[in-house]
């Protein structure tokens, strides 16, 4: 259901479109236009964009600093171990991948529902999905005990006829995620070219009009350009949603195709797609609501928006409150004493505390978002949402440390507890997460002009 | 190239989508084979009106797909049944339900590589310089105007014809476009 | 030294250091020491250590710079083989090939008993010790320290110059000395000197002192150690009127009774104790009749983990179980009615059921009159010459050791000791802490000490020398049952050592080397007179000297000890135990040992303080809560440790630890429980007091005691059927207990066809029933593969490093006796299905196409998904670079056949695969296939009870195919179908049914326990 829906709609739903349309009344093409393009091409930087960039440049250090130590005495800096060869690093790394799928998933499996609403904020995360994988990548290749062989996991021409080994999980991630940057990529770039023509056109300074110019490609929105270019357009939404859905399938598969109890499981793909929907548009939230707010977008990032947002997160969090009930199930249904064990030491081992925060981060909080009036209110919904985020930080956690900490044999269980370097590590990918959005931001649109542009009602052709 | 013709052709300038489908329809209607239109965004049917039907590129987007997916199983079938044969963990050569993921994302990539530079190559594009940016009210085909073009190569070209025809279809302005 | 340039400079130095080698080398060394013009050079390259220098020298410092300049020096960068001919025990000496190892035989000598040892000498640099299979102590076994030997050889710290009065000095200058200050004492026949050793057995020492006492009759021996064994001494005088010593043949025992003895680790004969008490347990298809053994301890030892039937019971109380016992045989004595009663009556009946094939032996921390009681037992059944023998003393001097220190000490407060030459140990740290030794020492005028560390001892000492390792000194010694060993030098003395025979040779004067004066007392006596050479060549080859074993001497002791009143006691009981792994402390600067968890704690780094839940519930104590233990006016701290069948009111201590100058490792690590050994106490506090106090510590265990509760409470070793075990009439009723449906070796269906192993497949079978858990697999795997120590610190963040583990599970009631205890060593499986290898993701763990899961280092990138995915997690990864990759003398001690993993690299164990190769090479090159056996790996090789059996399992001849198709054969976690390689052999015991459970019903299948 699109505002812009010729045949009226059903009374009821069209009361619910007026109170809340996906772009206020009154815009024009012009205005449109302008609006969104001012704020990359004025001159004046707010100073608030300043402290933001200086505090998240500042956390990108601590990321380099982190990563020099290191680099310099290995692995035995964080806090990992036998049994609990992974912790913080693939954590971190899971962690933001799921972040990483709603952009995609909002640009191309919205696209392909034919969700107009979806216009106003897919740019924006298409952008927060690249960044977000961006940081995922650090972790893989900062894991290995010896980074500096890294690219012995590309499949790469050499004497010794030294191959991957193709049936190992890690690298089926690494062309999952590889593709997945690389599509998301383009997708996010192809998206922008009209509009860096706009900028083009718009640019009052000659750097900048030959900077968007080289970016636009001479584009010139021919009808014949328009024509091919929503055709790829829609192939490329095409091959992104399976794509999107096997990049977290298949990070999932590291555990799932493991024989560790908590991880061999078959029921990981869904509800780990599940989830990184859940996680991404709870980050898409987190950072929506305080920047439409700063760059006075309530226009085009409208309650509708968050609304529909808010819905889906109530979904896809329905759908993990699921797979957590079905793991518990599943634990007692198998009657296998390994099985049963891992998850009474979820719920009651040394990290119960770990279990039962993320129970109320990632169902027990969202389900507030049942009442409107949670949905309705920014403050209400980011909080929500920093929520969920947490919570899913710790499903990784349990999933990864708890269930290595004890296995099969009592003799070789142990203790898990990261140090400081672990954290540094993390907080610091939040730094050069933020880094990226904030340059974002201040040079590039943040809302795709042209699709807004089709969102206007004399958009449309009226035959007559 | 050499120009044979004094301009690249003839521009009309509209301020909303209707009346430039409208305009251009007329034109096909007038005889009109060569011409093009310019809009900021994407208008429905805008493409049948100046008689531009169909385009390659889903073709293009499925033979990527398919060397996708034989590159990405192929490169693994070779790798560890043929090129260095390995026992691990006591399964065959040939585990191919493990290759399958790979197969598919190396699928997945080439068809996205085939549908973006397949369009930019259809498209022509990157094309720094075109004839149609020296007009100089072009600059607003990317904000909130909409512009029919009549190629001067088009066989009923004539100047002054052509001229008159485009006023008729009562735009904002009509210029010529020069090289 | 002639053309001396009046500024020495590092090269000049380093090029007069090459100048010479062997002893000329130190000679040159030691002038340099002397030479005004080293001080000067030191300013220059070394400002620190000259800073150091220049306010009185700070011995440490000066260590350090003296063996850095023998790094400069190249010396241990080339160390010369000894110079006299040696013979190998296989190869002759001229056939080194390099990188081929060739094996000597020698012996190790420990509390003046030998363990032959082979020792496997690369290019002239020892690097492993094995067992000698002809050495009747050792039957081709060794014990944990003859395989930590070895570290000990290379270790940096230890002493590496002579030195008068804490200065650099020389040998030659040492023995003027020692003659100038032996004139005066002449005329007196030698009145005032004093010779202090450890127990010493060697017949070569007994001459050459009974030569001594010739030139000085006055002179006296005193003998002292830290664990003295008087309470054996004296409970054979007790006996027989004389000092005897006792050994054991556990081969012909059906019954055994052992009354606080850890036979299989401690003590003489342990290692082949051990062999003789499995031989004797193993039960296969045609053979169900097992021995029975009856432990009375009050802490879980290895032994203990062994028995049929375990009473955990205060050391106090033993003396009492044991009369009780002895009435109950009739050999007079009230009978027991105490809360022992049934055990009481039912062990005696079972001893004299089997009269002459029974055995009761007593260990060394109880009382005389106990160890006498034993004799008397042993006597009344017939025992003595069937399974209990007596022969002549071992050692050379068999004086009750406490006395005879106390004596020394007494003396040297009188002023009559005049010369005081201390030959080994460490009197001045370890001596009871009320002698004041080291005080009483400072009043003897002059004071020599052979030592391997410049130590407490050393340096209240006027001359130091440093001592070599038996790996570097000619001397003979004598195994458990007399027979004599000559020790072969593999190495000249890395840092200039000499050998208490070169001492003794000091005080007469007698300037021969160690090797001719042990070659020539046995020319004297061997009597083989022209066929001396031969002789001597055969016994070095051999490693035994045919013929030296003591004869039994035909003695009974009938009568019992004389009961004196038990004094009663309040509080807890304190036992005093010298550590398993440093034992009194002279391994304390050991990484390996202190690394190495002890048998059933699991602990490293640290010395514990064991009580049971019970007690440590009463008195509201956890793991690691540190107690003040007081004992009159002394009193100490440790840590305390929990551990399930420990006797109630009773405390465990270890000792050993705290001497602050014995090396860099041993600094500053455990408690110092010193105070607490005092004249009175021996090794039983029965009036201590034992306070809890704020302090806790953090102890380093290698399996989680978190686990522990999980493990009592529900038994997780069987409940997840990890161990199997039952009792012998289980096995007879059901012999596949171990094995049933859902546990075969096979697996479930799998979608892929099974990869073939036509060749070779090798397999590795662990009898369960038979591990002591001793730990000497761990180390031996250490030494042979290079393994790194990583520190407490490691070890508590779990990374510790070795191939191979022991773990320990529990059976039963925690508090009742009904506990059982099982042994588990865990190397890698090896498994068909490797679930590690799948998920590497460059291919650096593969199978060989004879099933070995191999680890290809130089591929490894780390990003250990293998571990995680080893359901026995047996992977080891180098989370920090673990390896010293810069003491010259460690790169000596390691096996050039096997790399030194980098950090971020993951490693494991490989079935030692250097030795199969080696194998597979010999095999080749005479054409034949690999014998079964040829191909030993070093766990395998190092175990005393033979638990670990390697080899072919395709070669249905083999001994692991053999046990393969055993019903108790069974594998760990297979319904995971990872078709491991490495099996295990179900546990059985064979209780008394008149003593109701040695547990619960078979625990297989899904039983619960």
């Amino acid at each position: 259901m699109s505002s812009n829906d010729l045949n009226p709609p059903h009374p009821q739903v069209a009361s619910r479109l007026e109170q809340a349309p996906t772009i206020t009344p009154g815009h024009t093409f012009g205005s449109i236009t302008d609006k969104i393009s001012t704020i990359v091409l004025t001159r004046r930087t707010p100073p608030g964009w300043f402290i933001g960039f200086g505090v998240a440049f500042l956390l990108l250090m601590m990321m380099l600093n982190a990563i020099g130590w290191l680099l310099i005495k290995g692995i035995g800096t964080w806090g990992n171990n036998v049994p609990v060869g992974w912790a913080f690093d693939i954590i971190n790394f899971v962690w933001w991948i799921g972040i990483g799928h709603a952009g995609t998933l909002i640009s191309a499996i919205l696209l392909l529902l034919r969700q107009s609403w979806r216009t106003s904020i897919n740019r924006f995360a298409e952008a927060m999905t690249l960044f977000a994988v961006a940081c995922a990548g650090i972790f893989p290749a900062l894991h290995v005990g010896r980074p500096w062989f890294a690219y012995w996991l590309f499949p790469y021409p050499n004497t010794m006829a030294l191959w991957p080994q193709f049936r190992s999980p890690l690298m089926w991630d690494v062309f999952a995620v590889s593709t997945y940057a690389t599509v998301s990529a383009l997708f996010w770039y192809i998206g922008l070219v009209p509009d860096f023509a706009t900028l083009r056109d718009r640019a009052n300074s000659r750097i900048w009009k030959i900077a968007y110019g080289m970016l636009s490609l001479g584009w010139r929105g021919s009808a014949k350009h328009w024509y091919r270019y929503e055709t790829a357009y829609l192939l490329l939404a095409g091959l992104a949603t399976p794509l999107v859905l096997s990049v977290h399938t298949i990070v999932s598969f590291d555990f799932a195709t493991s024989v560790i109890p908590g991880w061999h499981s078959t029921f990981f793909p869904p509800y780990f797609v599940a989830g990184a929907v859940y996680a991404g548009f709870a980050m898409v939230l987190t950072l929506a609501i305080p920047v439409r707010r700063a760059f006075g977008l309530e226009d085009f990032i409208t309650a509708r928006h968050l609304d529909n947002m808010a819905k889906i997160m109530l979904t896809t969090g329905l759908i993990v409150a699921y797979a957590y009930v079905m793991e518990v199930f599943f634990s007692w249904y198998s009657g296998n004493i390994f099985e049963m064990y891992m998850m009474f030491n979820r719920a009651f081992g040394p990290y119960w505390w770990a279990y039962w925060l993320l129970i109320l981060c990632n169902i027990i909080v969202p389900q507030s978002l049942w009442l409107r009036k949670v949905r309705s209110s920014p403050v209400t919904l980011f909080i929500v949402a920093m929520f969920v985020n947490v919570g899913m930080w710790l499903e990784r956690f349990v999933i990864i440390v708890v269930s290595l900490h004890r296995d099969f044999l009592p003799s070789s269980w142990g203790m898990y507890s990261p140090t400081r370097w672990d954290f540094m590590l993390f907080f610091g990918t939040i730094g050069l997460f933020l880094t990226l959005l904030f340059l974002f931001v201040r040079f590039l649109p943040m809302i795709s002009i042209f699709e807004m542009r089709t969102l206007l009602p004399e958009a449309q052709v009226h035959e007559d | 190239m050499i120009p044979k013709t004094p301009h690249y052709g003839m521009m009309a300038e509209f301020d909303d989508p209707t009346s430039l489908v409208e305009a251009a329809e007329r034109a096909r209607e007038h005889g009109f084979t060569r011409m093009d239109a310019f809009t900021p965004f994407p208008v429905e049917g805008l493409h049948e009106a100046i008689g531009f039907h169909h385009t390659r590129l889903p073709m293009i987007v499925l033979t990527g797909g398919i060397i996708g997916f034989i590159t990405g199983f192929g490169m693994q079938y070779f790798a560890q049944v043929i090129h260095y044969p390995l026992n691990i963990g006591g399964k065959p050569l040939n585990s191919w339900p493990a290759f399958v993921p790979i197969a598919f994302e190396v699928t997945i990539l080439f068809a996205a590589f085939a549908a973006i530079f397949g369009m930019l190559g259809l498209n022509g594009l990157p094309e720094p310089y075109h004839p149609v940016f020296n007009v100089s009210r072009f600059a607003f085909a990317s904000r909130d105007q909409f512009f029919l073009l009549i190629e001067a190569n088009d066989p009923k070209f004539q100047q002054e014809e052509t001229r008159r025809f485009l006023q008729s279809l009562n735009p904002l302005e009509v210029n010529d476009v020069p090289w | 030294m002639t053309d001396r340039p009046e500024h020495l400079d590092l090269a000049t130095f380093r090029a007069r250091l090459g100048e010479g080698e062997g002893p000329e080398y130190w000679r040159t060394l030691d002038e340099l020491a002397q030479d005004p013009s080293f001080e000067e050079m030191l300013r220059l390259e070394f400002p620190r250590e000259a800073a150091a220098l220049g306010e009185g020298v700070d011995r440490r410092d000066f260590l350090r710079l003296m063996s850095a300049s023998l790094a400069m020096g190249g010396l241990a960068a080339c160390t010369p083989q000894a110079e006299e001919t040696i013979v190998p025990y296989v190869n002759a000496p001229e056939r080194i090939i390099p990188g081929k190892p060739l094996f000597y035989a020698s012996a190790m000598e420990m509390d003046g008993v030998g363990l032959g040892v082979l020792v496997e000498s690369h290019m002239g640099r020892p690097t492993k010790i094995e067992g000698n299979p002809e050495h009747p102590g050792s039957l081709g076994a060794t014990d944990h320290f003859a395989q930590a030997s070895i570290l000990s050889l290379y270790d940096p710290d230890r002493s590496q110059t002579v030195r008068a009065r804490g200065e650099v000095a020389t040998w030659s200058a040492f023995v003027s000395a020692l003659q100038s200050n032996l004139q005066p004492l002449r005329a007196r026949g030698g009145e005032g000197l004093r010779i202090l050793t450890e127990p010493v057995s060697s017949p070569t020492f007994a001459d050459q002192m009974a030569k001594l006492r010739q030139r000085f009759p006055a002179a006296v021996w005193h003998t002292w150690q830290p664990v003295t064994g008087d309470d054996r001494r004296d409970g054979a005088r007790l006996a027989f009127g004389r000092p005897v010593h006792t050994y054991h043949r556990f081969a012909e025992a059906d019954v055994i009774l052992s009354l606080d003895a850890d036979f299989m680790m401690r003590g003489a004969g342990a290692v082949r104790y051990a062999r003789e008490f499995a031989d004797r347990r193993r039960v296969r298809k045609d053979k169900t009749e097992m021995n029975r053994l009856y432990v009375a301890e009050p802490m879980p030892t290895t032994t203990g983990t062994m028995a049929d039937h375990r009473l955990a019971i205060q050391s106090a109380a033993i003396e009492e179980l044991t009369r009780g016992i002895a009435a109950a045989l009739g050999l007079g004595g009230e009978a027991s009615s105490g809360q022992h009663a049934t055990w009481i009556g039912a062990v005696a009946r079972d001893l004299r059921a089997h009269a002459g094939r029974s055995l009761v032996i007593v260990g060394d921390s109880q009382p005389a009159a106990v160890h006498a009681l034993a004799h008397a037992m042993n006597s009344a059944l017939g025992n003595v010459g069937r399974t209990v023998f007596y022969t002549e003393p071992l050692e050379a001097n068999p004086v009750p050791q406490m006395s005879s220190l106390r004596a020394l000490v007494a003396d040297m407060k009188a002023g009559r000791v005049e010369i005081l030459m201390v030959l080994g140990g460490n009197p001045a740290f370890s001596a009871p802490y009320d002698f004041g030794f080291a005080a009483a020492m400072n009043r003897v005028p002059f004071r020599v000490h052979l030592s391997n560390y410049y130590d407490e001892t050393s340096a209240r000492s006027h001359w130091h020398i440093p001592a070599a390792q038996y790996l570097e000194a000619w001397s003979d010694v004598r195994a458990y049952d007399g027979t004599v060993s000559i020790v072969q030098p593999l190495i000249q003395p890395l840092y200039g050592g000499r050998s208490i025979h070169e001492m003794a040779g000091a005080l007469s004067e007698d300037v021969r080397s160690g090797h001719d004066i042990v070659r020539d007392y046995w020319r004297e006596t061997s009597g083989a007179g022209s066929g001396f050479e031969a002789f001597w060549n055969r016994s070095l080859h051999d490693g035994i000297v045919a013929g030296t074993a003591f004869p039994p001497l035909a003695l009974s002791a009938g009568t019992l000890p004389p009961r004196e009143e038990p004094e009663r006691w309040g509080g807890p009981e304190v036992v005093l135990r010298p550590d398993p792994m440093i034992h009194d402390g002279r391994f304390a600067n050991n990484a390996w040992l202190q690394e190495l968890p002890k048998p059933i704690t699991k602990l490293t780094w640290d010395n514990t303080a064991h009580v049971s839940r019970a007690t440590a519930a009463a008195m509201g104590l956890s793991n690691g809560d540190v107690v003040e233990i007081t004992a009159g006016h002394w009193s100490a701290e440790i840590p305390i440790w929990i551990v399930p069948g420990h006797a109630n009111d009773s405390f465990t201590v270890y000792y050993g630890y705290g001497a602050e100058r014995t090396g860099t490792i041993a600094r500053g690590i455990g408690s110092n429980l010193q105070p607490l050994r005092t004249m009175g106490s021996g090794d039983l506090l029965r009036n201590a007091s034992v306070r809890k106090s704020a302090k806790k510590m953090r102890l380093a265990t290698v399996q989680e005691h978190h686990a522990l509760s999980y493990e009592m409470s529900e038994g997780a070793g069987a409940r997840r059927d990890i161990i199997r075990s039952g009792t012998i009439s289980q096995y007879v009723a059901n012999p596949r207990f171990a094995d049933e449906p859902g546990h075969e070796l096979e697996g479930g269906p799998s979608l892929y066809p099974p990869w073939p192993y036509p060749g070779n497949a090798w397999a590795m079978v662990i009898d369960t029933n038979v591990c002591t858990g001793c730990g000497i697999c761990t180390i031996a795997c250490q030494s042979e593969n290079s393994i790194p120590v990583v520190g407490k610190e490691q070890v508590l963040a779990g990374r510790e490093m070795h191939w191979i583990r022991t773990d320990h599970y529990y059976k039963g009631s925690p508090d009742s006796d009904a506990l059982e205890m099982f042994n588990m060593p865990v190397p890698c499986m090896h498994c068909e299905n490797a679930p590690c290898e799948p998920v590497c993701p460059v291919q650096a763990t593969t199978h060989s196409d004879e099933g070995l899961n191999d680890m290809t280092y130089n591929r490894c990138i780390g990003t250990r998904y293998c571990s995680n995915n080893c359901p026995y997690k047996v992977r080891r990864f180098n989370f920090l670079s673990f390896p010293d990759y810069e003491t010259e003398s460690y790169k000596l001690m390691r096996n050039p056949d096997v790399t030194v993993r980098s950090r971020g690299v993951m490693e494991k164990c490989t079935y030692c695969v250097q030795r199969i190769n080696a194998g597979r090479i010999e095999a080749e090159k005479e054409g034949r296939p690999i014998r079964d056996g040829e191909v030993v790996p070093a766990c395998a090789q190092a175990c005393p009870t033979r638990a670990i059996v390697f080899g072919n399992k395709n070669d249905e001849n083999s001994e692991v195919a053999r046990l393969r198709s055993e019903p108790l054969n069974y594998g760990l976690l297979t319904e995971l179908n990872t078709q491991p390689r490495t099996t295990y052999l179900g546990s059985l015991k064979n209780p008394n049914p008149e003593l109701a459970p040695a547990g619960a019903p078979a625990t297989a299948g899904h039983a619960e326990s």
